[in-house]
């Protein structure tokens, strides 16, 4: 099935889209029109009744976090885009900044007019300094054109944006850490409250979403909520999104579908099917801090509500794929290892949790598995919950799903005293 | 000691800024640029212009993973360990990468070109297995792809 493409309309094999080609396809409009007819009200009920669910992974809606910021929340406000992903599998924002930057930028700008934000920052990792480039000067030509500065398009509205380039660290992407990020102090979480939207960068109100979660911003305004919640196969769904499916696919890549096209279809339709040889085992569905989906979900709809009911996440519309050849306790070891070589190593659970499992893992990997290691397992990713932050939960996700789905193949490893891999 | 161009070059950019602390990602990135990496000497001028202590910029500096601390090679591989290129072949990139170089994971060859070292995900899982070298991309890794790319590189040092 073809879909409308909506985020990657513009999107050219080899290049950006142009301001000029933006603007002819409806770039901007949806930010005159603002402007022009809308108080910063008005955009946030658009926002919320479109049931725009935060992107990066976290699945807030996007206009209850607008409306969070107080009216008579103190200035100046600043309004944060998250091109910091570091989820294993994800790349979508990768390739939304290398196809249509000015949607993006437009989207900032959109969401920053709802909060009244003067500051605008863009967040992004250091293996994305191709797009920082893109992005800086793409800002300059918007500034340019009368779209950030002062009275933007003339009106009272004044905002601009700033990129600012990480060095890299997946805590980077948990909100209260990277608002540590930008005012240059380590990047541990905080607890809130305050949240972000009443004391975010320095202690002023500060919104911050993901780089497609304000990609779909000028869409909702241009062509209204129920046009968007119409885009999702599912009742409750609403949008489209960008799944980056990745693993042993015969096509990896960035498909644009509807939220809730099925997993079966996207991976046979769109990722081409397995490889030759592949039979379909697993996948995580939202990236490396989602839940382990086996055979017996291949048909579920990718959405937030069908995927949470399933026991997982729907994250960042990551599919990673694994084969009937891929050891699951080998693929779980390396994600842990990636959690714990992660952690910020701030608080007790993470920091001593992670490598403890990742030893236990280790060890059922190589043949030095004990039955009693099963429990130990389990209480230990129930410990993790007790963590600082949502890094933790999501660490042991994986994990989870291993022992919810695949409990048999851990026991095979313990009683043949090797992987039955290998 | 930086050359007084770029000193002062930093220092019109921080006086343009409400908050220095916000630039010192760029200012830590700047510094290794110049020196080859963010030492001792470097960590001390950049608590100067940032008006930090030198603690409290080992503190952020020793956090990322693209802030060096040590002396690295002119180039810097970073091999995508997570779990996609783990799957597609991690182990013998890794391995090829470590004979052609004739070192060990967190090494730098001695002819002083080449640091090797792990990195978690980097975004590229579409062209799994993938690495970076001084933050460009390179994906769908093959032996003969790698040698490619080495003599390249050494070519153009």
């Amino acid at each position: 099935m073809k879909y409308p493409q909506i985020l990657l309309q513009n999107r050219k094999p080899d290049r950006i889209a142009t301001l000029e080609e933006y603007r002819q396809s409806g770039g901007y409009q949806a930010l005159a029109d603002i402007l022009e007819k809308y108080s910063y009200k008005d955009v946030q009920e658009e926002i919320l009744e479109s049931r725009l669910l935060g992107r990066g992974g976290a699945a807030f809606p996007a206009g209850t976090k607008l409306m969070s910021v107080a009216d008579d929340a103190s200035f100046p406000r600043y309004i944060v885009c998250n091109a910091d992903e570091m989820e294993p599998g994800t790349f979508k924002d990768r390739v939304l900044i290398h196809a249509d930057p000015h949607m993006i930028i437009e989207g900032i700008i959109i969401a920053g007019y709802a909060v009244t934000a003067e500051k605008g920052i863009i967040f992004i990792r250091p293996e994305y300094e191709s797009g920082a480039k893109i992005l800086e000067r793409e800002i300059d030509i918007a500034r340019q054109s009368g779209y950030l500065g002062k009275n933007i398009l003339d009106s009272d509205y004044a905002l601009d944006i700033v990129v600012h380039r990480s060095a890299g660290r997946y805590i980077c992407g948990e909100v209260t850490a990277q608002l540590s990020a930008l005012m240059g102090k380590r990047p541990n979480p905080k607890q809130p409250p305050p949240y972000p939207t009443e004391r975010g960068v320095w202690g002023m109100p500060t919104v911050l979403s993901n780089v497609e979660t304000f990609a779909c911003i000028p869409h909702i305004i241009n062509n209204g909520p129920d046009w968007f919640k119409s885009l999702a196969k599912t009742e409750t769904g609403a949008g489209t999104k960008i799944f980056c499916v990745s693993g042993k696919v015969k096509r990896p890549g960035f498909y644009e579908l509807p939220i809730g096209t099925r997993l079966s279809e996207i991976i046979e339709e769109h990722a081409g099917g397995m490889r030759a040889g592949s039979e379909f085992k697993a996948c995580l569905p939202g990236g490396a801090s989602t839940q382990f989906l086996p055979k017996e979900l291949y048909d579920i709809e990718m959405d937030f509500d069908p995927l949470r009911e399933a026991g997982s996440r729907l994250g960042t519309g990551a599919i990673m794929v694994f084969d009937h050849k891929t050891c699951l306790v080998a693929a779980t070891l390396n994600l842990i290892e990636f959690f714990a070589r992660e952690s910020c190593g701030w608080c007790t659970p993470c920091r001593e949790g992670l490598p403890y499992i990742r030893d236990i893992l280790w060890r059922i990997e190589n043949g030095e598995g004990e039955e009693e290691f099963m429990p130990m397992l389990e209480r230990m990713s129930k410990h993790l919950w007790s963590a600082y932050c949502a890094f933790a939960p999501g660490a042991i996700s994986p994990l989870q799903g291993l022992l919810a789905h695949f409990k048999d193949e851990v026991l095979e490893h313990i009683s043949q005293r090797k992987c039955p891999f290998k | 000691m930086l050359p007084k161009e770029l000193r002062e070059s930093l220092k019109d950019h921080i006086a343009n800024i409400d908050h220095p602390r916000e630039l010192a990602v760029d200012v830590m990135f700047t510094l290794q640029d110049h020196y080859g990496y963010l030492s001792d000497e470097a960590v001390k001028e950049a608590a100067e212009l940032l008006e930090m202590t030198p603690l409290e910029v080992d503190e952020i500096a020793t956090f990322y993973t693209f802030v060096y601390r040590e002396p690295v090679g002119k180039y810097v591989i970073h091999v995508c360990d997570s779990v996609i290129c783990w799957m597609d072949g991690y182990e013998s990139i890794k391995d090829c990468l470590c004979t052609k170089l004739a070192i060990n994971v967190g090494e730098t060859t001695a002819d002083g070109l080449f640091t090797l070292l792990p990195v978690c995900c980097i975004g590229y899982c579409d062209m799994s297995p993938a690495m970076l070298i001084n933050r460009k991309v390179y994906g769908h890794l093959n032996p003969e792809k790698i040698d490619s790319i080495l003599e390249k590189l050494k070519a153009e040092a």
